[in-house]
């Protein structure tokens, strides 16, 4: 079940709106007790004035704002939107090397209009779940997974439709002594090569390296509220600032938000979640997305197979900013 | 000139020489002699230079500059620079305690360099090779635009030339500074490392202290052959990351190259005394399949000059 809007945990920047709504209750609470035509019209007032301070609340948000609601623990996550695409989805498992990492969620799903391969990072709800799917950050045996998956795209002719929501690989011993970086090299490169459409999406937290190894794509789409980085901002704010406090500055100098990152010709689509965020109402969230990735894939069938591989890896190639002579 | 007139010049140089000999200041001093960092022994910098930087009595690899390991590999005069022109811009207007521009100012006086890599083409025991050389005095080796850029164009150059390619990497990782951009150099690099795999050419990748983070995660770990020298320092993410996140402390010699062969990373941990004679050997051994060997120098200039 989605959380209704009342139940929704507010976030610090969300606190005005919260009282608001929490005298809003009282006031409610309060009518249904004695009727008064002086308490209706506060009421409607205050409505009024809920709805004025959310909407700009919402459309003046600090880069912090966003990666808080890109973290919230209540922002639905990749299997939430698997479920509601495609109820009767088809989960796959495993490396076929000795590993299944719950981070990566993989499956065959159909749209309805078209099929594809799926897979996301996976977090975790409950404390168990979380530990489970390791906090969405997957080991290599992860990587691998999903490089499984893209060669039975590839096998099959099937789009691909990736979900990103890490805060990036796991850096553990184990995960380093498996090759870590060596299981994202291969998925980037293995990605370059494909010919069949592939469609990011970042749904939250969008972490380096790890978010890339399932993020080179025809189409990099995000959520309103979702972020996408070189580093954590706070791994940027320990190296850069030395302090663990700057992280609102961290995330302001590295332009991480959806907006940003699209003004900086990285993402190509930014997807309006509900207001107030995607954790308001899962099955809009879920339809929202839906309705502008079948929309891609639509778009990039036309292309043949030699054409998507060229769009992809020209769409890397200009990449960048400097100067030259 | 007569021998009186000779003699007497030499006098004259004699004097000349001795009137600028001062004594050594401090800093002088230093710069003839070097401390091991491994074995502390105190070494003549002159033989420590004649011995590749490396430790004649411990054999600890002392750190390397671009141009020292160009000096090192290539062949008198054959290496030839591409793309030194290009330079960082500032995309983001990137501000922490300095602003970018100056951060990057600071590192290109402090390195003699314009950025973290140097690319080019040059000749190994008569072998030509498309290499890049990565050089972590500049601004820590990082990757940002100007070294995504300048490997993936030596990648094309090597692809459209036919050459074996060979990549030193020294990095700390994608730089900061610029943000996403950095990040997607990952995937810039690796997608051309893609077309030059499928086209049946040798890509070495050497990795030298310290290598990590979205070097090692792209072209660094996508060698056909990968070398490691001695002690180099390799991974993906940071001992002290790590150790904070799981809470353990990791052994000693985790993440060094002989913990990568052990753990089945790597081909082989080089001596940087014997690196020039494997890659020698591999260019070779690899040339009938791969580079084409036959490539006439009339067809290299013809392809250099439609780039």
């Amino acid at each position: 079940m989605s959380p209704t809007e009342k139940k929704a945990v507010p976030l610090e920047f969300e606190q005005p709106l919260a009282l608001l709504a929490q005298q809003i209750e009282a006031l409610e609470k309060q009518l249904a007790e004695n009727q008064s035509p002086d308490l209706d019209l506060d009421l409607a007032r205050l409505h009024e004035q809920y709805d004025v301070l959310k909407r700009s609340l919402y459309s003046n948000l600090r880069a912090i704002d966003h990666l808080a609601l890109a973290r919230h623990p209540q922002r639905p996550y990749t299997r939430d939107y698997f479920q509601r695409w495609d109820a009767q989805w088809i989960e796959v498992h495993g490396d076929r090397k000795g590993a299944d990492d719950a981070a990566m969620v993989c499956g065959l799903i159909n749209f309805g209009e078209v099929r594809a391969v799926v897979l996301g990072t996976q977090k975790g709800r409950t404390l168990r779940d979380k530990q489970h799917c390791n906090f969405g950050m997957p080991q290599p045996e992860g990587y691998r997974k999903a490089l499984r998956l893209f060669h039975h795209a590839q096998k099959f002719s099937l789009p691909i439709v990736t979900l990103i929501d890490t805060p990036g690989a796991y850096p553990g011993m184990t995960a380093e002594e498996h090759n870590q970086a060596e299981a994202i090299a291969v998925n980037l490169l293995e990605l370059a090569g494909l010919t069949v459409p592939v469609i990011a999406v970042v749904t939250g937290e969008g972490g380096s390296g790890g978010a890339l190894a399932i993020g080179v794509a025809n189409r990099i789409l995000m959520l309103e509220h979702s972020v996408y980085s070189v580093i954590s901002p706070e791994g940027c704010a320990s190296i850069l600032w030395r302090s663990a406090d700057k992280v609102s500055e961290a995330c302001q100098a590295m332009k991480m938000t959806a907006r940003e990152i699209l003004s900086l010709g990285v993402a190509d689509e930014v997807i309006e979640e509900p207001l107030g965020g995607a954790h308001h109402d899962y099955d809009a969230a879920a339809r929202n997305v839906q309705a502008v990735l079948v929309r891609h894939i639509k778009e990039l069938s036309r292309l043949s197979p030699a054409q998507l591989k060229a769009h992809r890896q020209g769409k890397f190639r200009k990449i960048g900013s400097f100067v030259e002579g | 000139m007569d021998l009186k007139e000779w003699f007497a010049n030499r006098q004259k140089r004699r004097e000349d020489a001795i009137e600028v000999r001062q004594p050594l200041t401090t800093e002088e001093y230093c710069a003839l002699w070097t401390q091991c960092f491994q074995c502390r022994e105190l070494l003549y910098t002159r033989d420590l230079r004649t011995n590749l930087h490396v430790c004649p009595k411990c054999q600890y690899h002392f750190r390397i500059g671009a141009v020292q390991r160009i000096e090192q590999l290539a062949d008198a005069d054959t290496f030839c620079e591409i793309d030194e022109n290009l330079t960082s811009a500032d995309p983001l207007g990137f501000v922490d305690s300095e602003p970018y521009p100056r951060r990057q100012q600071e590192a290109s006086r402090k390195s003699g360099l314009k950025e973290a890599i140097v690319t080019g083409t040059l000749k190994i025991d008569g072998h030509e090779a498309a290499v890049g050389i990565m050089d972590f005095g500049h601004f820590g080796g990082s990757m940002g635009s100007v070294v995504g850029e300048k490997v993936t164009r030596v990648i094309e150059l090597a692809e459209r030339l036919r050459l074996p390619l060979i990549i030193v990497s020294s990095s700390g990782g994608a730089r900061m500074q610029e943000g996403i951009y950095s990040l997607m150099q990952l995937a810039k690099t690796s997608s051309a490392l893609k077309s030059f795999a499928d086209a049946g050419l040798l890509f070495i990748s050497v990795l030298a202290e310290p290598t990590y983070g979205g070097v090692t995660a792209s072209f660094a770990m996508l060698g056909d052959i990968i070398i490691a020298e001695p002690g180099a320092r390799v991974g993906f993410a940071g001992r002290r990351v790590i150790e904070q996140t799981i809470r353990q402390k990791l052994p000693a010699d985790f993440q060094t190259a002989e913990y990568l062969l052990k753990h089945g990373q790597v081909d082989m941990v080089v001596e940087r005394t014997r690196l020039r004679d494997i890659l020698t050997q591999l260019i070779a051994f690899h040339g009938a399949a791969g580079s084409g060997g036959e490539l006439s120098s009339s067809v290299s200039e013809e392809a250099l000059s439609t780039r």
